[in-house]
């Protein structure tokens, strides 16, 4: 067949909310494909929310950037073709939040946890970032901080230095009610999260 | 068999920094990325079909309309969407979103003085049909500033976000027009290397063009192609 070339990835630029988010950002004319609620009422599984904020180099929180996530269900399935084994009906698995309506630019979901997609993977939700000023979108992974057993074996985590591995994990708030995770992006610095070439 | 996606090509992508794009300097990683063997999370990805459409959404011209057609050229914008091996994709959804003709956006951080239209909104979507091919109808948008560098103008453009058919196929782009003279002058549209940047540039086509009623603009967009590996064996 013939070769063709990938088409150049550009920015999001800063008005992506009226045509990606619209319902989150309070636009009338078009409804949002996905949003921060990622489970419905009747999917099985652990209730969870992963809350967070994503960092510039100089340590300030950005408020126009987009976050999407991607995960398995409770039985550590994927809605998609790809993926043999039978759908947990109702759940999608992906949500799309900007950070530009809360007053402390965070994000949030909330889902169900995933279980391990595979038996050898620690239980994990895939991340996109992408935002104003850059060109190209970069991959990441949520990992749970009360995992530790299967943190430890996941042959991902074990692929990067030690020191690196806690930016992809996401901490567990004792202090609140329920499932909360805190998982911030730091775009660069000496915290700089791990971004994949996936 | 499985299959594996293959890499982004780094010869047509942009970086994450890039010093004339100023933005790029606090936001892009600096630290290598570190490399991912493709797993079900990578091989998958969020589907989305005919059924998530409403009737007027590949209609910009229609769907933020008040009391009125919204002002501007009315153009059609269609094309294949490809991956590297020159598969259509079928199903898959794209999502856009533009300024007006007069260059201004209806997002409320947008502040350029040029006026809005009560009868434009600027987004929409679509889903490829069988052999891949969507169409939008809309209005060419503007050009409008912003504050990069001095006297600094966005060429005409739309916004594309594509998903494809896994997670890693994902693709934010944008579609310009050709014989823009601010493409020459653009440090995003620029980002990509020569020989590469001119794939994000529509063809006008007459064939494409409705008698009487709308310009037409052909562009094809390609996403990361498969590579078929037999198992166990990446
Ligand atoms: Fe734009």
């Amino acid at each position: 067949m013939a070769k063709l070339t990938q088409t150049p990835s550009q920015t999001l630029g800063p008005y992506f909310a009226y045509g990606l988010t619209p319902e989150q950002y309070s636009y009338g004319f078009l409804t949002s494909i996905a949003g921060a609620a990622v489970a419905a009422t009747d999917t099985t599984g652990t209730r969870i929310r992963i809350e967070g904020r994503v960092l510039d180099g100089a340590g300030v929180p950005i408020n126009d950037a987009m976050i999407e996530i991607w995960q398995a269900d409770d039985q550590g399935r994927y809605a998609h073709p790809a993926d043999p084994r039978p759908l947990n009906a109702g759940f999608r698995g992906f949500g799309r939040c900007g950070t530009g309506t809360d007053a402390q630019c965070r994000f949030y979901f909330d889902s169900i946890k995933p279980a391990s997609v595979d038996g050898v993977q620690a239980p994990h939700i895939n991340v996109v970032v992408m935002m104003r000023g850059m060109l190209l979108h970069a991959f990441t992974r949520i990992y749970f901080s009360d995992e530790a057993a299967a943190n430890a074996h996941d042959p991902v985590l074990a692929t990067m230095p030690e020191v690196r591995r806690g930016t992809l994990i996401g901490q567990l708030d004792e202090s609140r009610p329920g499932k909360v995770y805190r998982f911030d992006i730091h775009m660069q610095g000496a915290d700089e999260t791990v971004f994949f070439d996936a | 068999m499985s299959e594996i996606i293959k890499p982004r090509d780094w010869s047509s992508q942009p970086s994450y920094i890039d010093p004339a794009y100023r933005s790029t300097a606090l936001r892009g990683p600096t630290k290598p990325l570190i490399p991912l063997r493709q797993s079900l999370s990578e091989l998958t990805g969020p589907v989305y079909g005919h059924d998530c459409l409403g009737p007027l959404d590949a209609d910009l011209t229609k769907n933020g309309r008040k009391t009125a057609d919204p002002l501007g050229e009315r153009i059609v914008v269609t094309g294949r969407v490809l991956d590297e091996d020159g598969r259509p994709l079928p199903n898959t959804l794209l999502e856009i979103w533009q300024a007006n003709a007069a260059g201004r956006f209806v997002h409320v951080v947008d502040q350029h003085e040029a006026p809005l239209d009560p009868n434009f909104f600027g987004g929409g979507r679509c889903v490829t049909d069988a052999a891949g091919r969507y169409r939008f109808t809309t209005i060419k948008p503007g050009a409008y500033p912003w504050g990069n560098h001095h006297n600094a103008w966005r060429p005409n453009h739309i916004h594309f976000s594509l998903f494809g058919p896994s997670f890693v196929t994902r693709l934010v782009t944008q579609m310009y027009f050709p014989g823009d003279p601010l493409l020459e002058l653009d440090p995003i549209y620029k980002s990509s290397a020569v020989g590469a940047r001119e794939r994000m540039v529509a063809r006008f086509s007459i064939e494409v063009t409705e008698p009487g009623f709308a310009l037409g603009y052909e562009w094809d967009i390609v996403l990361r192609g498969r590579n078929e590996t037999p198992m166990g064996s990446h």
